[in-house]
């Protein structure tokens, strides 16, 4: 069993570094959803194109931008794990939280922004696509909502012990 | 690529003939030996003089010089002048991994440690001048890295290389250059006196990696002047993927920077904190 004072200090290191367990869990979920979607949708399904004719200029850029992004992210995110572990400062709640507000809201960018707007490319080139779309895009709204509730709950926790000691 | 000027005549102004290509190669192959054995016997010099060189950082240099050699030499080099996708396996070698390499390799260290001490006072004081500031800032590095690809492939440059061994020459040279210059910019394995700040250099990296992917995508999409469709295509995501696996190198490496670097209780950042040693 541990003693008060080192659950107390895990604590108080959670809470200083609330905001990087909230990055650090954003920045892996980016990253493992992209990888889900470069592995299954384009590699193994085929269901995503490299590149569709309909795409325009501006998704071109964003499509690019979110690529680096997510691919710098994977690797950034687990180096940060593995900091917070290192000072006994990982808070899986806040982490996860994170992580499902990264998962969440990457498929809702790219099921709306990315897919219908900018026109990179379908989720799956079928006529009844539309299907598709609202599984997509309200799966993704429900892990993005249920990410922000965790982040709200650990944020409430963090403000009431700061409050409480000083 | 051939300096010996004897193929005007070609017609189609890419294919070596047996004598000039071996020639060539025979060129190229004694320099990189030189460079292999300048280095290693530095190396051995400055165990000598200092304290020690990591060996990690010699396997670096000859790893460099051996992926540089393989977009410069033999049959890649041979078949990159006329196949689109040979050109783009010879710039993610020669542009991409062997500057990392070379640059994870801290030449400019071993440089300084092998020079004397008024040689290296120089080479140190013209390191730290404005126009090597300039030059080696991150957003400069990446610009003339990716950049300098962007004009290659959309200003008639490529087609003009095919023909103009001078310009074939100076553009292969940029690529490893610039490529060098971007590796060393984002990841300061050597003395850096105006290093910037680990958020700053991730946002260039990234803009740097979306730039790369960005053309990737747009050769596929509009292939450049002279390149068949189905190469360009092909071509387009080697670039893509191949630009992956090696950024995933320069990403690892910048976040073990960032990880020894913020290691806690240490309070000052050294001027040189190697992440390979």
């Amino acid at each position: 069993m541990r003693s008060n004072a080192t659950e107390s200090s895990i604590l108080s290191a959670r809470i200083t570094y609330a905001s990087r367990n909230l990055w650090s869990g954003f920045l892996a979920g980016i990253g493992f959803i992209a990888f889900v979607d470069e592995v299954v949708f384009h590699q193994l399904l085929h269901w995503h194109h490299f590149y569709d004719k309909s795409s325009s200029a501006v998704g071109l850029v964003s499509d690019g931008l979110f690529h680096a992004l997510n691919w710098f992210a994977t690797v950034a995110g687990m180096f940060m794990v593995s900091d917070l572990r290192r000072r006994n400062a990982m808070w899986p709640k806040r982490w996860r939280g994170g992580t499902l507000l990264g998962v969440g809201g990457f498929q809702l960018y790219d099921g709306t922004i990315q897919h219908k707007w900018m026109r990179i490319h379908q989720i799956r080139y079928v006529d009844n696509v539309f299907v598709y779309d609202v599984v997509w895009n309200v799966s993704a709204a429900v892990i993005l909502i249920i990410g922000i509730m965790l982040i709200v709950q650990t944020g409430r926790l963090a403000k009431r012990e700061t409050e409480r000691d000083g | 690529m051939n300096m010996t000027g004897h193929h005007a005549g070609h017609a189609a102004g890419g294919h070596h003939d047996a004598g000039t290509g071996t020639l060539h190669d025979a060129l190229f192959i004694l320099l990189f030996l030189v460079l292999i054995g300048l280095y290693t016997v530095a190396a051995n010099a400055s165990k000598r003089r200092f304290n020690r060189w990591p060996a990690m950082r010699t396997i670096c240099w000859i790893l460099g010089v051996l992926a540089a050699a393989a977009a410069l030499t033999g049959p890649l080099a041979a078949r990159a002048h006329d196949d689109f996708v040979y050109h783009m396996l010879a710039h993610l070698l020669l542009g991409m991994l062997s500057p990392l390499l070379i640059a994870c390799s801290a030449p400019v260290t071993l440089l300084l440690r092998s020079l004397t001490i008024s040689w290296a006072r120089r080479l140190s004081g013209w390191l730290k001048s404005r126009p090597m500031r300039l030059l080696s800032h991150p957003v400069t590095a990446s610009l003339l890295n990716v950049g300098g690809l962007w004009v290659l492939y959309y200003s008639g440059l490529y087609s003009a290389m095919q023909h103009h061994p001078v310009l074939h020459v100076l553009v292969h040279a940029h690529m490893f250059v610039a490529g060098y210059i971007n590796a060393a910019a984002l990841l300061c394995m050597d003395p850096s006196p105006h290093r910037t700040g680990y958020g700053f250099r991730a946002g260039i990296l990234v803009l740097s990696l979306a730039g790369h992917g960005i053309l990737a995508k747009v050769l596929y999409a509009y292939p450049p002047g002279g390149v068949p469709i189905a190469q360009a295509e092909s071509g387009a995501q080697l670039m893509y993927y191949g630009g992956d696996a090696v950024d995933l190198i320069l990403i690892f490496l910048f976040c073990l920077q960032w990880y020894k670097s913020a290691r806690p209780g240490k309070r000052h950042k050294t001027a040189s904190s190697p992440a390979i040693s």
